[in-house]
């Protein structure tokens, strides 16, 4: 019958009009500067770098000017210049660092590609989303001092990848002071799986 | 029509007629009579002007709760001091007016569009002694009145000079006109029943309770609920409320006749649009819903004027609810609503309330028959046209898209 269809449409608005007032699932808007909603785990938009201890940010970056993720950037935002002089890295082999590290997140796209080409672990995804700058220059061009938090902070953003993290490179940590015992040899961190050459070849 | 006596009522019923006595008191004789008529023009003015504010205020609210979000809550306690943030914003924005644009004309459209809205302002009764101007013929005077409010639709579009402006003004009279005649044919019943073109005489003939507790109200009779049904869709129309706001259907016309309207002007046609939907749910009121008469004779303590704003604010929120939920209509459906389905059906129920009115002596078992003859001639149509109203027109498939 015509207008049974106007009813039922009026019927669902009604509800969530009512909804609103009382239950909580309907109504899912929060305050935003006032209530925060807890990010969702795989939030992510610029990346920082890791340090392994918070006392000593700039000493105990992870990073050791591999320049991997500057190549591999698909906007080129990352820049990069190697220390002349060399510090003992994570695994306490002695390696050069980044005397430069600069990040322009107005170029940034958040690909997360330095993050996976990383093969030290050094880089990792952040989740601060309060960016506003009265500067778009200089204020969004982060230096090393800005990008550099500590490895409990990663903690905090991704508990399970962190702590993976760190099983594997107190693995290998141990590993190369067990090889380091016999003969100086370090064995290098486990580089991350290269992406699969084995793709199916299209039909033809 | 002469308004009842003043001195057989409650306090609280002749406040406001106390309050203006005092105020004209205080001037010289001959000032008076000025005055009086000042007082009902500032008086709508204030009423209308605030309901106006905290309307687009509550409606706001209200789409958002219905989208399941807050709505302004920033502004003062619940946001209610939004509307006059929203009012400074408008004053201080630049007013431009297009090089090509008809300076006067363009200057006049909100201007006449406001004057026409708040006249028909001044023949709804708000209460037993609160009617502006009483005139015999007050019905057909509101409606003259709002017809008068399209020419000003044409002015703004006709006036910026901009084809878009234009198409919506003519798409805006095409739907004007079109809804006219199911909202003129459906007050008709009504005045046949009352016997006047009146509104002070169309809210006496629905006063009393039979058995004690129905009210004598025009929309608890068959042919009367029928035209308030009819009533409430083309006011909706006439009022370019969705679903019916094509003029100025944002994503087909950019703004329709508002494109060129920039600042106060345009907030004048906004606030144009709110007057003409609460004139047209008074009018609505007063026509089918009782005026000012309590729904229940042991609830005459509350002054009627109370009673009046209570209905007046439930038609309000009905109009918000319905724009809450139903989509646009396309033009040639909106057109095809209005002549194919509201016309015909007015006009029979113009017919049942002929039969109603000519029945009005049959008593006993012939009372049981006067229902279900008007029953059936309100229901039957709508079922046969509603019926035919979509037949062959959908589901439309698209076979390149």
């Amino acid at each position: 019958m015509l207008g049974t269809g106007l009813l039922q449409g009026l019927a669902v608005t009604a509800r969530n009009l009512v909804g609103s007032y009382h239950d909580p699932k309907r109504f899912v808007t929060t305050q935003y500067p006032e209530q925060r909603t807890k990010l969702p785990e795989a939030y992510r938009n610029f990346p920082f770098l890791v340090s392994e201890s918070a006392d000593d940010l700039m000493g105990t970056l992870r990073c050791v000017a591999c320049q991997i993720c500057e190549k591999e950037c698909p906007p080129q935002c990352i820049y990069i210049e190697k220390s002349k002089d060399k510090k003992p890295d994570a695994n306490g082999k002695m390696q050069v660092y980044p005397a430069v590290f600069d990040i322009d997140t107005a170029v940034c796209m958040s690909c997360q590609i330095c993050v996976e080409v990383c093969p030290f672990d050094a880089i990792k995804m952040d989740q601060v989303f309060e960016i506003a700058a009265t500067d778009r220059f200089s204020a969004l061009l982060l230096d090393r001092d800005a990008l550099a938090k500590p490895n409990t902070y990663y903690h905090s953003l991704h508990p399970i990848d962190a702590a993976e993290v760190d099983d594997r490179l107190a693995t290998a940590r141990k590993a190369a002071a067990a090889k380091a015992a016999p003969k100086p040899a370090a064995a290098p961190p486990q580089p991350p799986v290269a992406p699969s050459a084995q793709a199916p070849k299209p039909a033809a | 029509m002469s308004l009842p006596a003043t001195t057989d009522s409650s306090l609280l019923e002749r406040a406001p007629l106390i309050l203006r006595d005092w105020l004209t008191g205080l001037l010289p004789g001959p000032a008076r009579w000025a005055a009086n008529g000042l007082i009902k023009i500032v008086a709508i003015l204030a009423v209308f002007g605030l309901l106006f504010a905290f309307l687009t205020l509550a409606e706001r609210k209200i789409l958002g709760r219905v989208q399941n979000r807050p709505g302004p809550n920033r502004t003062g306690w619940f946001g209610l001091l939004q509307p006059f943030a929203d009012g400074i914003k408008m004053l201080t924005k630049e007013d431009i007016v297009p090089r090509a644009a008809d300076p006067v004309l363009h200057f006049l459209a909100p201007v006449a569009l406001i004057a026409f809205s708040l006249l028909t302002f001044s023949v709804i009764p708000y209460g037993r002694f609160l009617l502006p101007v009483d005139m015999d013929a007050s019905v057909l005077f509101f409606f003259a009145i709002g017809a008068a409010t399209e020419l000003s639709v044409f002015m703004a579009g006709w006036s910026s000079h901009n084809k878009y402006a234009l198409f919506a003004a003519m798409r805006a009279l095409a739907q004007l006109i079109s809804y006219e005649l199911p909202l003129l044919l459906s007050v008709v019943p009504v005045v046949l029943a009352a016997g006047t073109l009146s509104t002070a005489g169309v809210v006496a003939a629905q006063s009393g309770w039979k058995w004690g507790f129905v009210p004598h109200w025009h929309v608890f009779t068959p042919w009367g609920a029928a035209a308030f049904a009819i009533f409430m869709v083309s006011a909706l129309a006439e009022s370019n409320r969705s679903p019916f706001d094509l003029p100025e259907a944002e994503s087909e016309l950019i703004a329709g006749h508002l494109t060129e309207y920039s600042g106060f002007k345009y907030a004048l046609f906004f606030m144009a649009e709110y007057f003409a939907m609460c004139a047209l749910s008074g009018m609505a009121v007063t026509l089918f819903l009782g005026g000012w008469h309590a729904p229940l004779p042991q609830l005459e303590f509350i002054p009627s004027y109370a009673w009046f704003s209570v209905k007046l604010l439930a038609l309000l929120s009905g109009f918000m609810w319905v724009r809450a939920t139903l989509p646009r209509l396309r033009i040639d459906q909106l057109t095809r609503l209005a002549w194919k389905f509201l016309v015909p059906l007015a006009l029979i129920n113009l017919g049942t309330a002929a039969f109603w009115s000519l029945t009005i002596a049959w008593a006993g078992p012939l009372q049981p028959l006067r229902w279900a003859v008007s029953l059936a001639l309100v229901a039957g149509p709508f079922l046969l046209l509603g019926r035919r109203l979509s037949t062959g027109l959908g589901p439309r498939t698209y076979r390149y898209a």
